[in-house]
């Protein structure tokens, strides 16, 4: 495989084809739907389903804290994995690539002992 | 612009990735119809019922049949949703898994594209959709929908970690990220043997980002009756349920490529690309049957125990392994260490499992009812 920018504009092309087509598939499938499928102005069937009842008031648009804690912290992991990626293809030969990795790899471990400590990833 | 071979001819990159991409399209549409067929055809067995019989011999026309009944169903939307995320929602679901296809090595050679950076181009991609998920949720207008979008993002950004950090454990043993390159190397031994841990991590990751049971809260029938694609009818509910099979396609391919050695195991090479066809089928189908197993065994899991399984028992495992991996890899040490390493992981992941089991923690929100009656019985 030769590593030109040839070869690499080929490879994402062919990516951006695969997003047209994907996108014109359920494009193909609500064109058929809107076609085939009876319609009607029926004001009830607007409403939103509550398992037999009328809904209330609007959905509530409140979220708990909870999922910003995991947010932060899968933020933080998903940073790191991102460093890792280049490291895995290059640190075979080098022990000092390995260990400097190792610190890095145990910061990050303290961090996640610091925040189970606090009771961060207990879901309340 | 370049110009590529395909069968033979040569041909423009433009013409040949359309070709390529509709064939992937025909594809997928047979093999989802089949496996959903599949999947009531087993789950109505292990639950002592026949599964669909009427359409068709066997029932095998079940899908086609539903195709089309879900073609002419009406396409509601409801008053309060927001028009424009309700309509984006369900591209946000289908385009990033779809795309996922462009990297998947179905026999050696046998990919859309094989992307130098094949394996974070297909963990990028898919983790998209749990975008969709929020969408979907969000825009619907209704409390069912609201909660299954969050569960799924909550659920998605947490196993996703585990699953990124193993399948980096595995491509550091190839030293590449093309997948076809990861599966080319295992010629002789499958991944697998090197990394039972990490396969088994893979798989329960796998499970959790697809949805599937037993971490299926986000789409659970009895608790948010049927979550983020609660207001969707028709086709544009179909298109989850396409997603979510083609996903599974998709997760079990690279899956049996990844850790299974996929189609260059056994005797790959020799044996031609019908051979390796089969192979990879088989192997695929193997990991959607066990798949199908657990949906049918398993009872859903909580949120907290879903959430604590992933943060506090997979990752500092999977991050374990990579640093062991590397580890054994620098100091060219034999990789039978790894094997040991892997097993001795499986009973720590087992251990880990039967002490939650055995010793259940406090319902989250317990807290709360701490000194009334209720509390003080149970």
């Amino acid at each position: 495989m030769e590593h030109s920018t040839d070869a690499l504009f080929g490879g994402y092309i062919t990516v951006l084809v695969a997003i047209v087509m994907g996108a014109i598939l359920p494009v193909t499938a609500l064109l058929a739907t809107r076609l085939l499928a009876p319609f009607s102005r029926e004001r009830n069937k607007g409403a939103t389903y509550e398992c037999g009842m009328l809904p209330i008031r609007r959905a509530s648009t409140s979220i708990g804290m909870r999922f910003y804690l995991y947010a932060i912290l899968f933020i933080i992991f998903d940073v790191e994995a991102l460093f890792v990626f280049p490291w895995v293809l290059t640190f075979a030969d080098s022990p000092s690539a390995y260990w400097t990795m190792f610190a890095f790899i145990s910061i990050l471990g303290a961090g996640l002992a610091y925040a189970w400590k606090k009771g961060a990833l207990q879901w309340r | 612009m370049t110009t590529a071979e395909f069968l033979g001819i040569e041909m423009p990159v433009l013409l040949e990735a359309f070709i390529k991409v509709n064939i992937v399209v025909l594809a997928m549409t047979v093999v989802v119809m089949g496996l959903i067929y599949g999947e009531r055809k087993i789950i109505g067995r292990f639950q002592m019922r026949m599964g669909p019989t009427r359409t068709g011999p066997f029932g095998i026309l079940q899908s086609i049949a539903d195709a089309i009944k879900l073609v002419g169903k009406e396409d509601l939307r409801p008053r309060g949703a927001d028009p424009w995320i309700f309509e984006l929602s369900i591209y946000f679901i289908f385009v990033p898994v779809f795309v996922g296809f462009v990297v998947v090595p179905f026999a050696i050679g046998w990919e859309i594209r094989a992307l130098e950076l094949g394996l974070l181009y297909l963990l990028a991609t898919s983790s998209v959709s749990g975008l969709g998920f929020a969408f979907a949720g969000w825009a619907s207008d209704n409390r069912y929908a609201m909660l299954g979008g969050l569960r799924a993002v909550a659920q998605g950004v947490a196993y996703e970690i585990p699953l990124v950090v193993t399948l980096l454990a595995v491509a550091m043993l190839s030293s590449s990220l093309n997948l076809g390159e990861i599966m080319a190397g295992q010629a002789s031994v499958p991944n697998i043997v090197w990394q039972p841990l990490g396969f088994i991590m893979f798989y329960i990751a796998m499970l959790a980002e697809l949805n599937r049971a037993p971490f299926d809260i986000a789409v659970g029938e009895s608790e948010t009756a049927g979550g983020p694609h609660i207001e969707f009818s028709g086709i544009r509910w179909s298109m989850f349920q396409l997603a979510e099979y083609a996903h599974l396609w998709i997760m079990s391919i690279v899956g049996s490529a990844i850790f299974l050695g996929g189609s260059a195991w056994p005797f790959g090479e020799e044996l031609g690309t019908g051979y390796q066809l089969l192979l990879m089928g088989v192997k695929s189908a193997i990991l959607i049957f066990i798949a199908m197993w657990t949906r049918a065994s398993m009872p859903r899991l909580r949120i907290d125990q879903l959430m604590g399984f992933a943060w506090k028992v997979l990752m500092p495992l999977a991050f374990a392994q990579v640093l062991i991996n590397g580890f054994v890899i620098v100091y060219d040490l034999p990789l039978v260490l790894l094997t040991v390493q892997g097993v001795a992981g499986i009973a720590l992941l087992n251990w880990a499992i039967q002490r939650a089991v055995a010793r259940p923690a406090g319902r989250p929100g317990m807290a709360a009812w701490a000194g009334t009656s209720e509390a003080a019985t149970s």
